[in-house]
């Protein structure tokens, strides 16, 4: 054993001896006089003649010392904007009756009908407790409450983390349960029911009309359950590489359909006779299995994320994500960021019906549940300021690409635009202090 | 000749354990693991805006954390 010839750092002893006499440990003392810690940011999303999102959020952390770690987040969200209906382009323009069953609007020939009426305010509030129960066991619990105008959720969820191998391997259990009810105006539409049109929107009691949207209509509202499990592992690879990897269960039970989305059942020729309300399956079995990989260099960090999801809707996805930080100075970078998404159609996909053949028992013209390939590139600056504040701006951009999944297109569908691209641009200024 | 294919898969598993107990670091080596930047959250709020986003344009959500609920965009 060799003899360490280092001088004695007194002020640290008598630190050391006086913290044992008060029954509290160094690290605790140092802990115990740290403040809140403040995390904000503001987004702004918004997409080529589609919808535009405004959110901000401003979370809190507290270590009450002896790592009791309180934290909690506020988010607020706008959204206005149009959004794709489901129903096809066609050569002529097309009306339609709004989802409520007041007003039409009109879709000009050749452009993928979208509903301009989407908007809506959102609040979440999330609140998590952490702290050590036993020797390397951590357990936290958490509430999430989220609120818009036609829709309500109401999340708990708890965990569990032990740490072994001297803290180089840590191994999670959680659990989430989530209950959503929506309440869309005008009420709950009935599976694949044609939708209402109304010929004369300005005439004010079309009783014809209102008998014929209310014939559509189930209930006020309806909800859905998730349960969620997820188990953990990560592992310190060496000095430099860490690792994560994460199994998810996911089950989700109730209604699962989207009240505004529709399919158009077209003739021979590709012209839509009619409207129907989609339907899906009312439960939802979702696989995930994600890997995370951290690499820290003398120049940064590289951090580099693959994730494998597949559900009993017969939707498997792909996900690369990827972010390297470049530290441009010591309290300076910039941060490039690029992820790739592919997602294989639901099995009950379909971008339209065709007239005479019989309802399927599953249909959805969604696109966000058709086969696409999507992509995100985008670029991070953060500056930490003289007082240890940190500064940080975003800007990525995102598109999708929509794809034919092998159905045949009739008629006039073959010189529409079915599965038009999607671009958006998020920005992002973010504080912390 | 089976119990030289034990053998062989014998000596594969031990050498696949000891790779394990090899791994990671000792507490004084985490001076680059320790910082803010190698946390695998840090950047949470980034990770739970775009978390929002593809929830709400995409069919899948989760894998880094739960996958369900919390909003009508989807």
């Amino acid at each position: 054993m060799q003899l360490s010839h280092k001088p004695i750092n007194i002020s640290a002893v008598l630190a050391t001896a006086t913290c044992a006499l008060l029954g509290v440990t160094a690290a605790q003392a140092e802990e115990n006089t740290e403040l809140w810690k403040f995390d904000t940011a503001l987004m702004y999303y918004g997409e080529t003649d589609r919808v535009t999102a405004v959110e901000g959020v401003i979370a809190a952390t507290k270590d009450f010392g002896d790592e009791h770690i309180f934290s909690g987040k506020l988010t607020i969200d706008g959204l206005t904007g149009a959004s794709a209906t489901g129903a096809v382009a066609q050569p002529t323009a097309q009306t339609f009756t709004r989802p409520s069953g007041n007003g039409n609007y009109e879709i000009a020939a050749g452009e993928t009908p979208l509903d301009d009426t989407f908007h809506d305010t959102r609040l979440q509030l999330n609140a998590q407790w952490t702290q050590p129960i036993a020797q390397d066991l951590r357990a936290s619990g958490g509430l999430q409450f989220s609120n818009e105008y036609d829709y309500l959720s109401f999340a708990l969820n708890g965990s569990l983390a032990y740490d072994l191998n001297q803290k180089n391997t840590t191994l999670s259990l959680g659990l989430s349960y989530a209950l959503d009810t929506i309440k869309p105006e005008g009420g709950i539409p009935l599976a694949l029911a044609t939708v209402a049109f109304n010929p004369n929107p300005e005439q004010e009691d079309s009783t014809e009309f209102e008998d014929n949207y209310n014939s559509t209509r189930a209930t006020d509202s309806d909800s859905k359950n998730t349960l969620d499990v997820m188990l953990g592992l990560t592992q310190v690879i060496n000095r430099r590489l860490l690792m994560q990897f994460n199994y998810g269960l996911s089950t989700v039970d109730g209604y699962t359909n989207d009240p505004f989305k529709y399919l158009s059942v077209v003739d021979e020729q590709g012209l839509t006779q009619s409207l129907v309300y989609e339907n899906r399956p009312d439960t939802r079995t979702r696989h995930s299995f994600y890997w995370q990989t951290k690499y820290a260099m003398d120049f940064g960090v590289a951090d580099i994320s693959y994730r494998f999801a597949t559900d009993d809707w017969k939707i498997d996805s792909h996900t690369i994500d990827s972010r390297l930080r470049i530290n441009l100075s010591d309290t300076t970078y910039i941060q490039p960021h690029f992820r790739y998404y592919q997602q294989a159609a639901a099995e009950f996909f379909q971008p339209f019906m065709q007239e005479g053949e019989t309802l399927p028992e599953f249909a959805s013209a969604d696109y966000r549940l058709g086969e696409m390939t999507a992509y995100t590139l985008g670029l991070k600056y953060g500056m930490e300021l003289d007082n240890g504040d940190e500064l940080s701006f975003r800007l990525e951009y995102y598109q999708q690409s929509p794809k034919n999944a092998g159905f045949d297109e009739p008629g006039v569908l073959q010189d529409m635009e079915l599965y038009p691209t999607v671009k958006a641009v998020i920005a992002q200024v973010s504080y912390r202090f | 000749m089976q119990s030289k294919i034990v053998k062989i898969f014998a000596s594969l598993l031990l050498i696949q354990l000891a790779s394990c107990a090899s791994l990671g670091v000792q507490p004084w080596e985490r001076d680059l693991l320790a910082k803010d930047e190698m946390a695998l959250d840090a950047e949470k709020l980034d990770l739970a805006l775009d978390d929002h986003i593809y929830f709400s344009k995409e069919a899948t959500s989760g894998g880094r954390a739960f996958a369900g609920g919390g909003c009508g965009c989807n």
